[in-house]
């Protein structure tokens, strides 16, 4: 996958081949944000094939977090538009954005604690279970047959990271790398059509970061939905992504292939600074 | 005997304090407020028992019905006029507001039905119990049953309904909730209808034990159950029942114990306030409550 071609897509972005012809999952257009007189972002332009791995980089504090908050509602854009899968979000809530096909996980791992592995995942699949209080508190056979269905979907998609067995265990007593992999199936169990990773790798070792590439190219394929992630281990971001922009300062300074932004003069002063008799 | 009967009664009240103690217990775990006018609202149920039956010469069914009715309402209604426009504010505004609420209740009721008590008959007559020696009442039995039975509803709720799993999902992260689309107003909403709705229920418990509606009586129970619920740890639902039904008992046992020919009676409530100031400085997170997470 880590060849794949990018081209054209008209306002100057480019996405994966394969992609085009089909409505690209999010078109992002001079995207930005002021905190009281801070601009924390500027001008973000982005698109997003439909079954692209993106990966978003930049130095710490550079507002790549602030993006994920943008797309997701948590902010209320400033200026610029998102369109989600062709559809205008400025007058969604984050409830409605996250029904109309986003989900992320957290830089901080923000899990349900107290509620077991299982439940996490059946929070993530609220809107999807159908099913009246009146016929769950009856117990009638409608509700069993979907309390089943659900809790089956739900181990399938705890099966991806090898997790079905610990469906009954309390999500804050899991390891760490459990817990950001439960991250992932919670947000997938609200059926994405993108989804976002906010430092999916942190705190693992190269072997679960090895392990965690190929557990997101099977998402990738197995669902058909684009991924957009944030990364600071660039052998993840080399290894995965198709396209690549690198943040800086709030502004997007670089996009394109893994192999453009590693030779990006930008990009390289921006991590390393200039050097001597630049 | 008598202590089996004293039991009883403390089964009787605890059963009250619980059913109270849980309204202000899933309010606090949800929005961290402590709604000081959740004892008022057991005391518009009364109201609308006593004119149901009294006034509009209507059945105890309905009765039952349209207090329970009532007080889900009033618990939602009061919810979003009042509550939901502070969702961001500091929680102290949230506080201050839920005492204002709580004297508008009470002043409203001695506005419209005056300041002297109504009384009313009781809305179950059930023959007393006896086994051998012993006379168990039958509306303690009642009340104990109906709040077992309402209890284990609510813990399947909570625990097997996605509506429950809504609620403990916004209570322990309402950001990461809503971002796994979970409205989260829609889930505030429903957590003050069952928190009424089970006030409603105590209200008509109430009603039935003490026969009478006045518009302060409200205020001394919501502080007792209040006191259940920091008992349990507030914010827990077990705890909660566990609280209530411990207050119910040693108010009961206070009452009827005696020293000599003196009778403690009188100390009762101040035994129960007692019990609030020792949690609070011993151990207050309760019995079951959590240890606050420190944030980093």
């Amino acid at each position: 996958m880590n060849g794949t071609r990018l081209v054209d897509f008209p306002s100057h972005s480019k996405i994966p081949e394969r992609d085009i012809g089909v409505r690209p999952i999010l078109e992002v257009n001079g995207l930005g944000i002021d905190f009281g007189g801070l601009t924390a972002v500027e001008d973000f332009t982005l698109t997003i094939g439909r079954t692209e791995i993106a990966g978003l980089i930049g130095p710490n504090g550079a507002g790549k977090t602030t993006i994920f908050n943008l797309l997701t509602k948590v902010y209320q854009p400033t200026r610029g538009a998102i369109l989600l899968d062709g559809k205008d979000t400025a007058n969604m809530t984050t409830v409605q954005v996250c029904h109309a096909g986003i989900a992320r996980t957290f830089q901080n791992i923000r899990l349900f604690q107290d509620m077991s592995v299982m439940d996490n995942v059946l929070v993530g699949m609220h809107q999807s279970i159908k099913g009246s209080l009146a016929s769950a508190m009856l117990r009638l056979p409608v509700y069993w047959k979907e309390e089943k269905r659900a809790r089956q979907e739900a181990l399938e998609l705890l099966s991806i990271f090898h997790m079905q067995d610990m469906a009954g265990a309390q999500a804050g007593s899991l390891p760490y790398g459990a817990q950001r992999r439960l991250e992932i199936v919670r947000a997938l169990a609200t059926h994405p059509k993108i989804l976002l990773l906010d430092e999916p790798a942190a705190g693992m070792n190269p072997s679960e970061t090895g392990e965690l590439m190929e557990n997101i190219r099977e998402i990738n394929r197995r669902f058909g939905i684009a991924i957009m992630l944030i990364e600071h281990d660039m052998s993840l971001v080399m290894g995965i992504c198709e396209g690549i922009a690198v943040l800086n300062y709030g502004r997007i300074i670089a996009k394109g292939t893994p192999k453009e932004i590693q030779r990006n003069p930008e990009v390289i002063e921006a991590y390393l600074g200039k050097g001597r008799g630049d | 005997m008598i202590f089996f009967q004293q039991l009883l009664n403390g089964l009787q009240l605890g059963s009250i304090y619980a059913l109270v103690a849980l309204g202000y217990t899933m309010v606090y775990g949800i929005i961290l407020l402590l709604n000081f006018a959740h004892g008022d609202i057991i005391m518009v149920g009364a109201y609308v028992s006593w004119v149901v039956m009294s006034r509009l010469q209507l059945g105890p069914i309905t009765a039952v019905f349209a207090s329970v009715l009532m007080c889900t309402l009033l618990g939602v209604v009061i919810e979003k006029v009042a509550y939901a426009p502070l969702r961001s504010a500091p929680r102290l505004s949230l506080l201050i507001t839920a005492i204002g609420v709580s004297y508008f209740l009470e002043n409203g009721a001695q506005l419209i039905f005056g300041a002297d008590g109504k009384n009313m008959n009781a809305i179950f007559s059930i023959p007393n119990l006896t086994i051998g020696s012993v006379t168990l009442s039958s509306t303690a039995l009642v009340t104990l049953a109906v709040t077992i039975v309402a209890m284990i509803g609510l813990l399947m709720l909570v625990h097997k309904t996605k509506m429950g799993k809504a609620m403990r999902a916004v209570s322990e992260d309402m950001g990461a909730a809503q971002l796994m689309g979970i409205s989260v107003n829609a889930t505030i909403s429903f957590t003050f209808a069952i928190g009424s709705l089970l006030a409603g229920i105590g209200s008509v418990l109430y009603s039935n034990i003490y026969q009478m509606a006045t518009p302060t009586m409200g205020s001394m129970l919501g502080l007792k159950a209040f006191v259940a619920a920091v008992l349990g740890g507030i914010g827990s639902i077990p705890g909660a029942m566990i609280g209530g039904f411990a207050v119910g008992f040693i108010e009961t046992f206070v009452s009827a114990a005696k020293i000599g020919q003196q009778s403690l009676s009188v100390w009762r409530d101040a035994v129960v306030f007692a019990i609030l100031i020792i949690v609070l400085v011993v151990k207050p997170t309760g019995i079951m409550g959590h240890k606050v997470r420190e944030k980093v």
